[in-house]
């Protein structure tokens, strides 16, 4: 089950071993062969503590990436030098994140990928840029990641200014396209920085594009039950329910809804927990059925992706954004490294700056960063149809058409 | 029993300071930065618990006010970051009193306070992830702005000196209060409330008092912490966790002592390295030892960390007391 | 306000939900009645069970009902093992101490499971838990009713034998006098060991209760033991029907407030009512008078 956990524990083990004669209180993980033929990377992830699923994935898909980039030659432009990849786990804390980033930054990485949370990518970030390393967010979707002014911050995937944008003007497109079924709207959201955050972004851009938001309602994660939450969708009846929330939530919701029987036109997602995951849709088939997402997802025409994902699958594991978000983010640095040509800090933030790579397996096209933000970083629209889960829109990576209203029960 | 003297606790003090000289290493640095910080908490803590006998369990009410105050005064009121921080304090040391008050008017004493403090965590904590002036659930990012003026600095040391600075002024009121008669009305209501009260002290009074202080210690760790992280929400100013590691250190390295929540506080931040060392990259493992060791600790050194010293200082002093009878013999 | 179709739902859900609670909160009153200790690991030892309980299904195909014959039993003589040889033995008696040990307890035991069982949300899928019992006005989900009448059942024998039995009896003496229950002979430290296993059998039960609703991660405990100390509070600490009855107030409670101040703020509704309790009966509706 949860076989490369054993693999890198094993690794990490002895390396850990080595080092903890030398170091004492100053836990630097540092490692046996440091001859200059290896260039180290922080992957900091939340692997235990609430976030642990979500960390653990993000690090399955980084060492995945490191494996690769290894078997594949490693960094030629340094002589073929391997990547290294320098374990940290952030506890779920902004603390614990921090303090990984110091005990990295002790143990000369030349950049860090990771964080998930807003958060601890908040925090970790800061430190980072203390040392002038480059930091690539992950997953962390607050703006405010990326309007600080850090020069070492680099954030890959989108922020949810650009995501509740892009949520909107898809589902206006999507409505108009299914001839209008759309009008009024319940929105159901956690109440942390990203459920928040989006919310109110959709409070207040709905209106404007001719919806009517009957209610807005927030839960805490985790939130024990869900029947009240479903009893005011059905006494309302909204046209549309716009979920935003967790994977355990997310599953809950759905879950207590078709207990319910409650059944509006359709279930449009945005950053949905569990809306485009392949492990909801095995385990909960019908309540799944037609849900849209708009959200993180791979670019389903790209043979990269797709190996991956049986790649993943074929481990036991579920191929969630986690996964190919990080797998995209230390591709990204693998090819900042040769362009730079150097494992130096402020070279890879350069090449970061300037980049244009398009090896990832996102629906990105190239890179583009302008005050470190990927400008071409956009979520995209899924829908779980039959067993599979679909991209329906933007066109160009569509690979099915949207199903929209939902056909009765 | 006296408790250390000012030389002490000025010598630990001084030596501490001189750590920043000594290392460059950012990775020691933070590592007592955070260990001095639940160091500071702790001491508030222990204010009210090892010397009043009252054990909180939402410490975190304290800690949360502290940055929370601080924090939306400083971004959204655009105050100096000092002001600020003192403001914190003082909210802290009021709300405080508050709960004091009407915890201790309403006699409520041992597991009933401890609960009821808990739930005043909890509240805070809700209402702090719903409300717009704490950024619900967004929680609020402090501008990066390097200066002193703004209590920001570019290197890691002055922030370890305030920080020790802190926790030094926390060592000296535990102990002026272990040597006043405060302290002696304290602690009279810890070993018995009902004789306390029989000759006349008001022990209401008292123990809102203690709270009051305790609480402003506390809070003087949350402001901090926000000036050191320049992130706080809901979850992290008035979480569980806070009120865990507050009530940890002190018990580990011995309640009721001047020393203790410092000793302590090391002591667990120390095991938790250790733990993640031995463990490596294995999720959770790490955690297991450290509940498993503080369970052992428990079980062998129940009088805390301090307690073991003192037994080893008895027992030294026992035995340089009987050497010169061997040597005559 | 708002009318009877979501009115009457809402209770109904929360004297449901609330009865799950109460079976919670029941383990929780007897180890703090007779123990005087706040068991700080009784959220883990819910998710262990709960973990069982999945397990029970995933490899040897039982049906959590079936399961949680299996599973008391176990779990009684779990709790009784960590009782006399771990919590006890450790705290030397004093207070804070076990404060202590069941919060290592805490720690050990959710990061073992997070160890051995990874991370993910594990679910069990049967067939019934999507059945609804239709009462017109409202849709109960058949689970959450199975387990309403499960509760009242345990609730009820548990009463049974605190009453009846020598054991019980010799439980009720522990509480209200240790001294005095030691001089007439009792095995204070046995029944001790028993009044913490009677409390995770309560959880195991319990756990095999949510699990056909609800789901697994090596984190969810720590969502129900709050609300467990609330209704522990308010039921008064050692008494089971007060237990039962707070499980369903505060079930009823954290419904209704839900819907008129939304499921974040009406959270704070279940501490309100815990603050209030204390600051003006801490007994509780049923407790001995402090």
């Amino acid at each position: 089950m949860s076989h490369w956990l054993a693999q890198v524990t094993r690794r990490r083990l002895l390396q850990t071993a080595a080092a903890t004669a030398a170091t004492g209180l100053v836990s630097a993980p540092s490692v046996l062969h440091a001859q200059g033929s290896a260039v180290k990377l922080g992957l900091l992830h939340p692997v235990s503590g609430a976030l642990s699923y979500s960390g653990q994935q993000g690090r399955l898909g980084a060492t995945m990436a490191v494996e690769e980039v290894n078997a594949a030659g490693g960094i030629k432009a340094l002589g073929g030098a391997r990547i290294e990849a320098v374990l940290g786990d952030a506890q779920s804390t902004p603390e614990g994140g921090n303090a990984e980033v110091e005990k990295m930054n002790a143990a000369g990485v030349a950049a860090i990928v990771g964080g998930y949370s807003s958060s601890i990518c908040l925090t970790a970030s800061q430190t980072a840029a203390r040392y002038d390393l480059p930091y690539v967010v992950d997953v962390g979707v607050a703006d405010n990641i990326v309007t600080r002014g850090l020069k070492n911050t680099f954030r890959f995937g989108p922020g949810f200014g650009v995501i509740a944008k892009t949520a909107l003007d898809n589902l206006v497109t999507i409505n108009d396209q299914s001839g209008k079924p759309a009008k009024t709207m319940m929105i159901v959201h956690e109440d942390s920085l990203f459920g928040s955050g989006l919310a109110k972004l959709l409070n207040a851009q709905l209106p404007e594009r001719g919806f009517q938001v009957l209610e807005t309602i927030s839960h805490p994660t985790p939130t024990r039950d869900f029947n009240n939450v479903v009893l005011k969708i059905k006494a309302q009846n909204p046209d549309l329910v716009i979920p935003a929330n967790y994977y355990n939530e997310y599953v809950l919701l759905a879950r207590t809804m078709q207990q319910q029987r409650a059944r509006p036109k359709g279930v449009y997602s945005i950053l949905g927990g569990a809306a485009s995951s392949y492990k909801f849709v095995k385990e909960f088939p019908e309540a799944a059925q037609y849900i849209m997402d708009c959200n993180h997802w791979f670019d389903p025409r790209n043979p990269k992706a797709l190996a991956l994902k049986k790649k993943v699958e074929d481990r036991g594991e579920f191929y969630t954004y986690e996964v190919f978000m990080n797998y995209s983010c230390i591709l990204l640095i693998a090819d900042a490294l040769e362009r730079a040509g150097s494992a130096e800090r402020g070279k890879i933030i350069a090449a970061l700056e300037g980049s244009t790579f398009s090896g990832h397996v996102m629906p990105y096209g190239p890179t583009k960063f302008v005050n470190g933000q990927n400008e071409g970083a956009a979520p995209v629209n899924t829908q779980v149809l039959g067993k599979d889960i679909q991209v329906i829109f933007p066109q160009t990576f569509a690979t099915a058409k949207p199903v929209f209203p939902m056909p009765p029960a | 029993m006296s408790g250390p003297s000012l030389p002490h606790i000025v010598l630990v003090v001084a030596v501490l300071a001189t750590v920043p000289l000594l290392t460059v290493s950012p990775v020691v640095l933070n590592f007592l930065v955070v260990a001095l910080l639940i160091a500071l908490v702790g001491q508030g803590w222990n204010v009210l618990a090892g010397y009043g006998g009252q054990y909180s369990f939402g410490h975190a009410a304290f800690f949360g006010t502290g940055a929370y105050v601080s924090a939306i005064l400083q971004m959204r009121y655009g105050l100096n970051a000092w002001i600020a921080f003192a403001l914190g304090i003082a909210g802290g040391a009021s709300v405080g009193a508050a709960i004091g008050a009407l915890a201790f008017r309403c006699g409520l004493k041992g597991s009933y306070f401890a609960l009821v403090t808990l739930a005043f965590a909890e509240v805070l904590r809700i209402l702090a992830s719903v409300a717009p002036i704490t950024g619900a659930g967004v929680g609020i990012l402090i501008a990066l702005d390097l200066r002193p003026q703004a209590f920001q600095f570019q290197s890691r040391a002055p922030l370890y000196w305030i920080v020790l600075a802190l926790v030094a002024i926390a060592l000296l009121i535990v102990r002026l209060i272990e040597r006043s008669r405060f302290g002696a009305w304290l602690v009279a209501v810890r070993e018995n409330e009902d004789a306390a009260r029989a000759v006349g002290v008001d022990t209401a009074r008292v123990k809102i008092a203690a709270m009051t202080i305790s609480a402003a210690i506390t809070a003087a760790g949350g402001g901090f912490y926000a000036q050191y992280f320049l992130f706080i929400d809901s979850g992290i100013a008035y979480g569980p966790w806070i009120s865990i590691e507050a009530l940890l250190a002190p018990i580990v390295g011995g309640i009721g002592t001047v020393f203790g929540p410092l000793l302590g506080a090391l002591a667990v931040k120390t095991l938790g390295e250790i733990a993640k060392l031995v463990t490596g990259g294995a999720p959770g493992l790490d955690l297991v030892i450290y509940g498993s060791v503080l369970i052992l600790v428990v079980a062998f050194a129940p009088q805390g960390i301090a307690g073991l010293l003192t037994q080893l200082h008895s027992r030294l002093t026992r035995l340089r007391s009987s050497l010169p009878e061997r040597a005559r013999g | 306000m708002l009318s009877p179709v979501i009115l009457v739902p809402a209770i109904l859900n929360g004297l449901l939900t609330g009865a799950v609670y109460g079976l919670i909160a029941l383990g929780l009153t007897l180890i703090y009645g007779v123990l005087h200790i706040i068991n700080f690991a009784h959220g883990a030892l819910l998710t262990a069970a709960m973990f069982a309980a999945f397990f029970a299904h995933r490899v040897l195909g039982l049906d959590p009902y079936v399961a949680a014959v299996m599973l008391t039993p176990l779990f009684f003589a779990l709790g009784y093992c960590l009782q006399r040889l771990v919590i006890g033995p450790a705290a030397h008696g004093e207070d804070r101490n076990v404060l202590l040990v069941t919060l290592g307890l805490a720690v050990v035991i959710e990061n073992l499971l997070l160890y051995a069982f990874g991370a993910d949300t594990r679910t069990v899928n049967l067939d019934y838990a999507f059945k609804v019992v239709d009462l017109g006005i409202a849709f109960l989900a058949v689970p959450r009713v199975v387990g309403f009448g499960v509760v009242l059942a345990v609730a009820l024998a548990l009463w049974l034998v605190l009453s009846l039995t020598d054991t019980g009896k010799a439980i009720r003496a522990v509480a209200k006098e240790k001294l005095g229950a030691e001089l007439s002979g009792i095995d204070v430290t046995h029944i001790y060991a028993i009044t913490f296993a009677l409390g995770t059998a309560c959880l195991a039960i319990a756990a095999c209760l949510l699990i056909p609703t609800y789901y697994v991660n090596p984190h969810i405990g720590n969502a129900f033991v709050l609300v467990a100390f609330t209704i522990v509070v308010l039921g008064g600490m050692g008494s089971v029907t007060g237990a039962l009855i707070g499980g369903f107030v505060i079930g009823v409670v954290e419904s209704l407030c839900g819907l008129y101040l939304g499921e974040s703020l009406g959270q704070i509704g279940i501490f309100v009512i815990f603050i209030l309790v204390l600051l003006l009966r801490p007994s509780g509706l049923l407790g001995e008078r402090a």
